[in-house]
């Protein structure tokens, strides 16, 4: 069984990102970039049931510009087999990005798709959604355990009023939420090796696919700022306040 | 033209998400439908009649709808959705789960977790765990919105739609529902509660969160949440989880116990209208967004606070 796992490159989710000045976005140069954390689950978990032999190759794809290749690297370190980068410069929305991995998935023709539940910079959490339904394949997003049978997973999702356990059919799209299990740290050795392992490099032209936004960000503002408040000597203070000043006890 | 709003519902009662979706609906300009798919769903379909704001309610039951998966729901309001100008439902697990898939079904975007609506297709959004605002233009013909529930009031009671069988769509067999483990709490819930005490990894261990915060929340009537970090080590079940990728609050008072104020914590709940922070580091980020700080030891600050507000 093959797997792929998209892999997004991100601010990393440690650093504060500032709006530029005149409104246009967030400025995102000289910042850190990492992996998307949800990502690194996804690559985790499909380097796991390689390790279990519940999978035959893991390959990771990232679309984005040329840094992203850095992205690809550390997936391979964690213990993808190959990657494969869709490059392009031009800002890329879920909808482009889950047409892309469709055109892949059509190519690689894998039996289970692991992305990650969320990016952490558009905090969308669309593209597992939109590839399953581009594919007419199941879904199971927000995953806290995943056991794969014989052309069938069982998936326990994270949902609001607790878990729920699905059945679906593969091939199928899994994304994955925080308790999934907990990412290796990729050892040296692991690093090394994986700078020799195959990384393609194809455009969405080459594909066939349009990847035009279809939305147009209009303006980018800073959030109405908090400020912090006092400081409480004891208890007594607290509940004071709160009765008497807050009035919301 | 309408706008359609996706209900969440058990088959008897609507979910409270429902209401705050059907309020930014009515932001949009046309009239609000609201779909219910269910299996023997009746009961839901009349609470959702009685909604204000809401003229007419159409009903699909059919045992595939019993589990509300993303494909079949998907499938079926794809029948439909070309009368409708908007597809709204709230940025819930359930909301988040089916709007992307039906936005790809219909090749358009999605917009997830809308604060605000500017006009019919102009609408603001939060990136970067609320760390800029976005304002984006849907140029597509049918927008397929996710909101965020705390921006919207909840719709009132006192409507009065009409209900409509809506043809069941197919069966596409993709998923079966196994089983579903709901936490079970006589506290409001997470999202609708006016108090939210919510503790830390600072607790130290599951006995301390529910031994601590328990008889504080019964003595408030709150709900209780959590930071990752507590629901990781165990602490409290995973839909506790408040931030950028847990739950989003906005109560009128917010108790973070042991909890030092992460980006990702703080995303989701910076909202909220007073917030307190009990921690022993008067360095902790939570103190620079706390209307009221109290730099302690929480293992005698909790019980101090529990005792003074029963007298
Ligand atoms: C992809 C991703 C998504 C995430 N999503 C979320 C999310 O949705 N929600 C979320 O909460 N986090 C999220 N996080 C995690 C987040 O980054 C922090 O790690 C987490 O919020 C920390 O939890 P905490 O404040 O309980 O723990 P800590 O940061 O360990 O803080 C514990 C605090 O307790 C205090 N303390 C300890 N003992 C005592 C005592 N006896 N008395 C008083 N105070 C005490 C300490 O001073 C400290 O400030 C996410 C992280 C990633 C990477
Ligand atoms: N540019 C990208 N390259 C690779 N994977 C992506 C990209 N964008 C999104 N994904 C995948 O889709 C998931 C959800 O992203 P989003 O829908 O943007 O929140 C991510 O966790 C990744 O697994």
């Amino acid at each position: 069984m093959k797997i792929l796992v998209p892999v997004k490159r991100v601010v990393d989710f440690n650093v504060k990102v500032r709006v530029k000045s005149d409104g246009t976005g967030v400025d995102i140069a000289n910042l850190k970039m990492s992996m998307n954390p949800f990502d690194e689950i996804a690559i985790e978990e499909a380097v796991r049931l390689k390790e279990a032999d519940g999978a035959s190759e893991v390959v990771a794809v990232s679309c984005g510009s040329a840094a992203c290749q850095e992205t690809l690297r550390a997936a391979l370190a964690i213990g993808a087999d190959r990657g494969i980068l869709i490059e392009t410069d031009g800002e890329l929305q879920p909808l482009a990005v889950a047409k892309l991995l469709k055109a892949l998935c059509v190519k690689e023709t894998p039996q289970l798709v692991i992305c990650g539940k969320q990016a952490v910079d558009d905090d969308a959490n669309q593209t597992g959604q939109m590839l399953a339904a581009l594919m007419g394949w199941s879904q199971a997003t927000f995953a806290s355990k995943l056991v794969v049978g014989d052309g069938r997973a069982t998936v326990t999702r994270e949902i609001d009023g607790g878990l729920e356990t699905l059945d679906i059919n593969l091939p199928g799209v899994v994304t994955t939420d925080l308790r999934l299990n907990e990412p290796r740290y990729a050892t040296l050795p692991n690093i090394m090796k994986a700078k020799k392992k195959p990384l393609e490099i194809v455009k969405p032209s080459d594909l066939g696919v349009d990847v035009a936004p279809r939305l147009t960000t209009l303006k980018v503002a800073e959030p109405i700022k908090r400020s912090a408040g006092v400081r409480v000597a004891d208890v007594a203070q607290l509940v004071d306040k709160l009765k008497n000043e807050a009035k919301v006890i | 033209m309408a706008i359609l709003v996706i209900a969440e519902h058990n088959n008897q009662s609507i979910k409270a998400a429902t209401l705050n979706a059907v309020t930014a609906a009515t932001k949009l300009g046309g009239d609000v439908h609201v779909l219910v798919a269910g299996a023997g769903c009746d009961s839901a379909a009349e609470a959702a009649a009685k909604v204000a704001g809401v003229a007419k309610v159409c009903v699909a039951d059919a045992a595939h709808y019993d589990a509300q998966t993303a494909e079949n729901v998907a499938a079926l309001v794809m029948q439909v959705a070309t009368d409708y100008s908007h597809i709204v439902a709230s940025g819930t697990t359930f909301g988040t789960n089916v709007l992307p898939r039906l936005a790809a079904l219909l090749d358009v975007a999605q917009i997830s977790d809308v604060v605000a609506v500017e006009s019919a297709d102009t609408f603001v959004r939060p990136i970067y765990a609320g760390n800029a605002i976005a304002t984006v233009k849907s140029a597509d013909k049918v927008k397929v919105l996710t909101i965020r529930m705390t921006a919207f009031e909840a719709a009132g009671q006192g409507g009065n739609a009409a209900v409509e069988a809506l043809a069941p769509g197919p069966d596409l067999g993709l998923t079966a529902l196994v089983g579903r483990e709901l936490t079970k709490s006589a506290r409001p819930e997470l999202g609708a509660a006016k108090i939210i005490v919510s503790g830390g990894r600072g607790l130290g261990s599951r006995e301390n969160y529910r031994g601590l915060l328990e008889p504080l929340a019964d003595k408030l009537g709150a709900a209780l949440g959590a930071s990752r970090a507590a629901v990781d080590a165990g602490f409290a079940p995973n839909d506790y989880q408040v931030g950028q990728t847990g739950k989003i609050v906005a109560p009128q008072l917010y108790i973070a116990v042991g909890v030092s104020g992460a980006i990702q914590h703080l995303a989701g709940m910076k909202d909220s209208k007073v917030i307190v922070a009990i921690n022993k580091d008067p360095e902790a980020p939570i103190f620079q967004i706390a209307d009221y700080g109290l730099v302690g030891d929480l293992i005698d600050a909790v019980p101090d606070l529990t005792g003074v507000l029963a007298v």
